[in-house]
């Protein structure tokens, strides 16, 4: 059986470059690169897994302004089938209610034309764990809801398709350790970084993907209400943003003008102060 | 797609599958590689463009100025889209002590208009705009692919290999653009080894950030207006070398060059030598209050003429930096860069008319160079490196004392003019002895003539 899949890309400010305006306390988003949100390229070789073993087709879906046509031109480089942006000043200023809304109404328009060309319709929804940015987590579980899939959030290994029974086992990370659960496809999934690592695009992708396009849809290439959309069908307001303490930093003890044997000892006697020594004493 | 739009931005748009052959291969996406590939491709070759960076730009930095009319010659009127930060109407030359400077500047309101004469750039955003040209003119980019070697038959290059699954690329010709550090023109047998350490300069350099309102005071600019400033003396620890400083929009370049061979020899660090250079007064008065935004280092082939390497072999050019194309007396590169990836270019286009592209049919890429500036600017200044190396003296003590005589001359004291006349001879002379001083402005002028 071939397995149609989706996978959500959201193209995100490198936040380890990014910093917090001390005074609002909101991201300083100009001027920083723009990176596929980390998770996304996990949840991307998990697909492309997938693909591998059953055939099928990938389609990249993002949500994003112009600019995150080049997260996609280079999530098709990996040799997926299609690229959707879906681009609109409509879209913009979208809570988590929204941004499902607007993808699950794209992945419902990208089923329909896998069936009109002769498929099953989409299998397989993946997304990251989160994103780096907004960190909700909610948007996989938002896209099962909507589009009435089975879900598995957090898998950290083994995601395994059993085609004649149309089902999935996955390890799903949890606080206290880790749970095997299968679930029905079509399956909607989020992938963390327990998983594998993207692999190492073949040349003959990279020059596939130099030529191919990224179809952009806007708000009127979707079967959507205007008023679910963007900042008008966000009722999430943010009361207040803040950046958290920093973190203490820990003593250090250094050189130059301290030779290395003074500096063991005064670790030694810290280390004894708190009783994080076992037995035998200095010296 | 009912209406819907296929974004044009990463290509020409024409979905187009790969030629199993190249018309040609072009390593390395900075200004030489990619005026190759965007004449290539406008004339309708099947090329191929291989950057090992994420993208073209991600990996290069200059200090540094884009020629405007070399780079039109190439890109016309590329002023109106590509993203530049100002352009410079003036141009200074210090002359720097530990703490004085001797400062002749040029200005002129002609470099702020159309054609402009230069325009300072970020190269991470400049040579990522040439490279969605030579893309929406239909070449193949391929970034974050780093070539490994090249591909043989029968004793001549038919391709490229890369480090990736189904990583082989073959192609009638390979233009190698691969910047200074030239490994495949080694392994082409076109250059003699790697390049030798008294040919080349390193340049460490720090972007400052300051807003452009307090640059354009500060710099004495009109609005959107410029400045390059070079800096010869104290700035290298008498090392030979240069500083500079340059206005972008919203920052700052500050940094030094000095030659590798040079920097060996003595105890200092590079980064010492920029961080000494940013405490010289006049030098720091222009630089206060701005803040750190970026450091990085590059290396510039300073050689000249005399080391540049072969330029084509049987199915092979090379251009740009990798070929040794840096006229170092006035800080030129990328605009030899882009006028040598065109001449490579129009050499591959002219050969594929007769078919041929053994190293007889490529031999045309020299001619066509000799009779540029490129060749020609190269050939005048080729012993300029070796005489700056071998004088190294001069960029310590003719600072000095120029300086010491204008603060002699210009210091009105107590003693007469004509005894001020005597201590000035008294005080040159003691400095340099005569004979020295002959010796040295003739072979500058026989040098750098
Ligand atoms: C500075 C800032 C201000 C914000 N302000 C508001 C606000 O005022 N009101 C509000 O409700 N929300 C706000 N948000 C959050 C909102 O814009 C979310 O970023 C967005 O709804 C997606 O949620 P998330 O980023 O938490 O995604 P997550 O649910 O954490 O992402 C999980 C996965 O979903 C997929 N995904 C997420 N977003 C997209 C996308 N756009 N396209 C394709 N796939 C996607 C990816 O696979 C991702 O790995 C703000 C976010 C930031 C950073
Ligand atoms: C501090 C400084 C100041 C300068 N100032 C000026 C100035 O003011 N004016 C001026 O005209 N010039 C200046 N130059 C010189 C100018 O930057 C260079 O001459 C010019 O960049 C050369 O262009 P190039 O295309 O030959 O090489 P590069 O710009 O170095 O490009 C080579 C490209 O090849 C890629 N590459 C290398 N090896 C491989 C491989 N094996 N596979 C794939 N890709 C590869 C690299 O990542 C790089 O992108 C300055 C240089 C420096 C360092």
């Amino acid at each position: 059986m071939r397995i149609n899949s989706v996978v959500c890309i959201k193209q995100v400010p490198d936040t380890t470059q990014v910093r917090i305006d001390p005074d609002s306390g909101s991201l300083i988003r100009q001027g920083i690169p723009s990176v596929i949100n980390p998770y996304d390229l996990y949840a991307l070789e998990a697909a492309l897994k997938v693909r591998d073993s059953h055939g099928g087709t990938i389609t990249a879906l993002s949500m994003g302004p112009p600019q995150a046509d080049e997260a996609l031109r280079k999530v098709l480089g990996y040799g997926i089938d299609r690229a959707v942006l879906l681009s609109d000043r409509a879209f913009a200023g979208a809570d988590t209610l929204a941004t499902t809304y607007t993808l699950s109404a794209a992945i419902r328009k990208i089923a329909g034309e896998l069936i009109a060309a002769g498929g099953a319709g989409v299998d397989m929804v993946f997304c990251g764990k989160q994103s780096i940015d907004g960190d909700t987590g909610q948007v996989g579980p938002g896209l099962a809801r909507r589009l009435d899939l089975s879900q598995v959030t957090y898998v950290c290994s083994l995601l395994e398709v059993a085609a004649e029974t149309r089902t999935v086992r996955a390890w799903r990370q949890r606080e206290d350790g880790r749970e095997l659960l299968e679930a029905r496809l079509p399956v909607a999934v989020t992938i963390t970084e327990a998983c594998n690592p993207i692999r190492y695009a073949a040349l003959p992708d990279l020059l596939r993907a130099a030529k191919a396009p990224v179809e952009v849809w806007s708000a009127a290439d979707l079967e959507v209400e205007p008023d679910r959309l963007g900042l008008k069908g966000s009722p999430t307001r943010v009361s207040k943003v803040f950046a958290p303490p920093a973190r203490e930093r820990g003593e250090t003890l250094s050189g130059p003008d301290r030779p290395p044997n003074e500096i063991a000892a005064a670790l030694f006697d810290k280390l004894a102060e708190r009783g994080l020594t076992i037995g035998g004493s200095r010296g | 797609m009912n209406g819907s739009q296929v974004h044009p931005a990463g290509g020409d748009g024409k979905r187009r599958p790969a030629p199993s052959r190249f018309g040609a291969i072009v390593v390395g996406g900075g200004p030489a590689g990619l005026a190759a590939t965007y004449t290539l491709a406008g004339a309708g070759v099947d090329v191929a463009c291989l950057e090992r960076g994420d993208w073209c730009g991600s990996k290069n930095m200059m200090g540094g100025l884009i020629f405007s009319q070399p780079t039109a010659k190439v890109f016309p009127n590329f002023w109106h889209e590509a993203p530049l930060e100002r352009h410079v109407t003036r141009r200074d030359m210090w002359l720097a002590t530990g703490d004085s400077a001797m400062k002749v500047s040029f200005e002129s309101t002609d470099f702020g208009a159309e054609p402009y004469n230069s325009f300072t750039v970020y190269r991470s955003r400049f040579d990522k705009w040439l490279s969605r040209r030579a893309a929406e003119a239909g070449a193949w980019m391929i970034p974050e692919t780093l070539v490994e070697s090249l591909l043989w038959e029968d004793g001549r290059v038919v391709g490229v290999r890369t480090g990736r699954p189904g990583g082989d690329l073959e192609a009638d010709v390979v233009i190698i653009a691969e910047g200074v550090n030239h490994f495949l023109a080694e392994a082409a047998g076109l250059a003699a080894g790697p390049p030798k350490a008294e040919t080349m300069a390193l340049a460490v350099k720090e972007v400052l950030a300051l807003p452009r309102d307090r640059i354009e005071d500060r710099f004495d600019l009109d609005r959107g207006a410029g400045a390059a400033i070079e800096i010869i003396g104290e700035t290298t620890g008498g090392l030979p070398g240069t500083g500079f400083i340059y206005t972008n929009r919203d920052t700052i370049s500050v940094g030094v060059g000095v030659l590798l061979d040079s920097l060996v020899g003595s105890t200092r660090e590079a980064y010492s030598l920029l961080d000494n250079f940013k405490q010289q007064p006049q030098v720091r008065r222009l630089i206060q209050g701005a803040g750190l935004r970026e450091y990085s280092a590059h290396l510039i082939p300073e050689g000249g003429y005399r080391y540049m390497p072969r330029l084509f072999g049987d199915g092979v050019l090379v251009a740009g930096d990798a070929a040794g194309m840096v006229n170092a007396i006035n800080s030129e590169g990328a605009n030899l860069a882009l006028l040598s990836g065109q001449m490579a270019a129009q050499t591959v286009l002219s050969c594929r008319e007769e078919g041929r592209f053994d190293a007889a049919a490529l031999g045309r890429y020299r001619t066509m160079l000799e009779n540029s500036l490129v060749l020609k600017d190269l050939r005048k200044y080729s012993s300029a490196t070796n005489f700056l190396s071998s004088h190294q003296h001069l960029f310590g003590l003719y600072p000095e004392l120029l300086a010491s005589l204008a603060r002699e001359f210009l210091t009105v004291d107590n003693m007469s003019k004509a005894d001020k006349e005597r201590l000035l001879a008294r005080l040159f002379r003691s400095q340099v002895p005569v004979r020295s001083l002959i010796k040295d402005f003739y072979q500058a002028w026989r040098d750098l003539k």
